[in-house]
């Protein structure tokens, strides 16, 4: 029986393989300014608790959890529609680094909710905080199987203890974690570079 | 990212430091000196009867940031433990390594090359400005530095390795005197003595290399190694092996550098030294402030970093090469790359 996968490693994982890996097997420890005003926004939408509007009602830092695909985490908003069917909603701060990763991480709460409500979801909202919009998210086969697919990776790299290679490409600049993975420094020697040189010295 | 913070030095007998907000404050026999952002900080090191409050003790543990306490003479007593920033597969990797004679070995001989490297480069850099006879001795010196550098890839045993920078050290240390520009007179260099200094550059020398490997040491717990786990360095309990490890490397090129140019601009004098009944020296109040002064502007100095291709400050080069030494240990680089200057 697999450890369950908390749902942000999902997010990690579709962004940059090696991210989740740095993340949630090396363990390591960065603060920048982004991760912090991220948690800034997810501590008031984690504020808990529930309120009505409109016969919606918003339920604040709802726990999740699916023991048939394996997941958990918590939802920073799920909305109760009138019939009581819920959807679930994803604060973003920030520039949106990878639109699949979002869109696999709302996937999953939908996953979770599914099982936990009984009820099929066919869709959620991304709510991007700087513009004040939030954008339709339907979740297709296609975006449900992305999510199991990225489960089973993590699963994998959890097995095998592997930091995987840097993306090294534009996804490195939007990265938290670029100084720590250093995608574009050499694997190994560069080019004239030589601990063992010893050219005459005249 | 971590961006050059500043470790916060605190010499001054009888001061108090306490949480303010998020500063640190400080204030000397009741009156307030100064306060600093905390997230300005990487760090404190405090020397002999300066006092902590538990709240900004535990406010500094919290934020993975060590308090470090030296002896009013700068001797290492302690340091804070911060919540491990570990990945404990890293440890286990770096104990694994350990147990494995040949990736031992490959990572000592890598340490004592980049050292080797480093002493070489000071030398020939001192040769440039020095005057008559002193330049060929630098230079011939650097020259028996380079055979050992040939002989380090056929060392077969890290006692070999120790033996090969032992004698690269000798050479070394037998012109250490000749890059010197003033006071050459007073500043005269037996044989290397640890404790106690028997001669003025000595006593320079103790004192900045324990200055460094307290923040090697540093370096290695921010990146999660075991600081007393290391390589070249034998296992000794209460040794931090590890961190003098990532020290030799920066030995020719940050503390001995630093001991020539304070030396030479006659920012250290012999006014700076206390000579003692019995030939022992130590360096006076003023002595080690006027170093700690250079030392910190010095980590502010950018140099470039072979590996990452980058400009990098001088303080975080012990960050860089603990980072390339855990990506080595995890697998995920094929050699430690030892920091070599240019």
């Amino acid at each position: 029986m697999d450890d369950p996968i908390p749902l942000s490693a999902l997010q990690h994982f579709v962004f940059c393989p090696r991210q989740y890996a740095l993340i949630h097997i090396e363990q390591v420890w960065t603060e920048n300014e982004q991760t912090a005003r991220g948690r800034g926004q997810h501590e008031r939408a984690h504020g808990g608790g529930s309120e009505e509007r409109d016969g919606v009602r918003t339920l604040r830092a709802l726990p999740l959890v699916s023991r048939e695909h394996g997941l958990f985490g918590v939802a920073d908003v799920v909305e109760l529609l009138p019939d009581g069917s819920p959807r679930p909603v994803e604060y973003k701060s920030g520039r949106a680094k990878s639109r699949l990763a979002d869109e696999v991480q709302l996937c999953a709460q939908a996953l979770c909710l599914e099982e936990m409500f009984s009820g099929s979801i066919p869709g959620g909202y991304i709510y991007h905080v700087a513009s004040r919009k939030r954008r339709e998210v339907t979740f297709t086969p296609e975006l449900r199987a992305a999510v199991l697919a990225a489960r089973d990776g993590i699963r994998e790299l959890l097995r095998s203890r592997r930091l995987p290679e840097p993306a090294a490409d534009d996804r490195c600049q939007l990265c938290s974690l670029y100084d720590e993975c250093e995608p574009f420094a050499p694997r190994d020697f560069p080019a004239g570079y030589d601990p063992f040189e010893t050219r005459p010295i005249p | 990212m971590r961006h050059l913070l500043n470790t916060l030095y605190v010499q001054t007998q009888g001061s108090y430091l306490r949480l303010e907000n998020d500063n640190v404050r400080v204030d000397v026999d009741g009156e307030f000196k100064t306060r600093l952002p905390l997230h300005h900080l990487d760090g404190i090191v405090v020397f002999g009867n300066v006092l902590l409050s538990p709240y900004l003790i535990q406010k500094l543990g919290r934020s993975h940031k060590p308090v470090t306490w030296l002896t009013e003479w700068g001797q290492f007593t302690a340091r804070s433990e911060t919540p491990v920033s570990g990945n404990v597969l890293l440890r286990v990797a770096q104990h694994a390594c350990t147990c494995d004679a040949a990736r031992t070995l490959a990572v000592a001989r890598f340490i004592a090359a980049g050292k080797l490297q480093n002493q070489k480069t000071t030398l020939l850099r001192s040769a440039r400005e020095a005057a008559g006879e002193d330049a060929p001795a630098l230079r011939q010196a650097a020259r028996d530095i380079n055979a050992q550098i040939a002989v380090l890839p056929l060392a077969e045993t890290v006692d070999e390795v120790r033996g090969i920078e032992g004698t690269a050290a000798r050479s070394y240390f037998e012109v250490f005197s000749l890059m010197l520009r003033a006071n050459r007179d007073f500043f005269w260099l037996g044989e290397r003595t640890r404790r106690p200094a028997r001669d003025p550059i000595n006593a320079v020398l103790n004192y900045v290399y324990t200055l460094l490997a307290g923040e090697c040491a540093s370096a290695c717990q921010a990146v999660g190694l075991d600081p007393q786990i290391g390589f070249l360095h034998a296992l000794r309990p209460g040794r931090q092996s590890l961190a003098l490890d990532l020290m030799e490397e920066l030995r020719p090129v940050v503390a001995d550098r630093a001991v020539v140019t304070l030396i030479n601009r006659q920012q250290l004098t012999p006014r700076d030294f206390i000579l003692h009944e019995g030939r022992t020296v130590t360096l006076t109040e003023d002595g080690r402030r006027t170093i700690l002064k250079h030392l910190q502007e010095r980590k502010g100095e950018e140099v470039y970093h072979p590996i990452t291709g980058r400009k990098t400050p001088i303080g975080l080069i012990p960050h860089v090469q603990a980072r390339l030494l855990a990506q080595h240990l995890r697998g995920d680089r094929p050699h430690y790359p030892p920091y070599l200057h240019r």
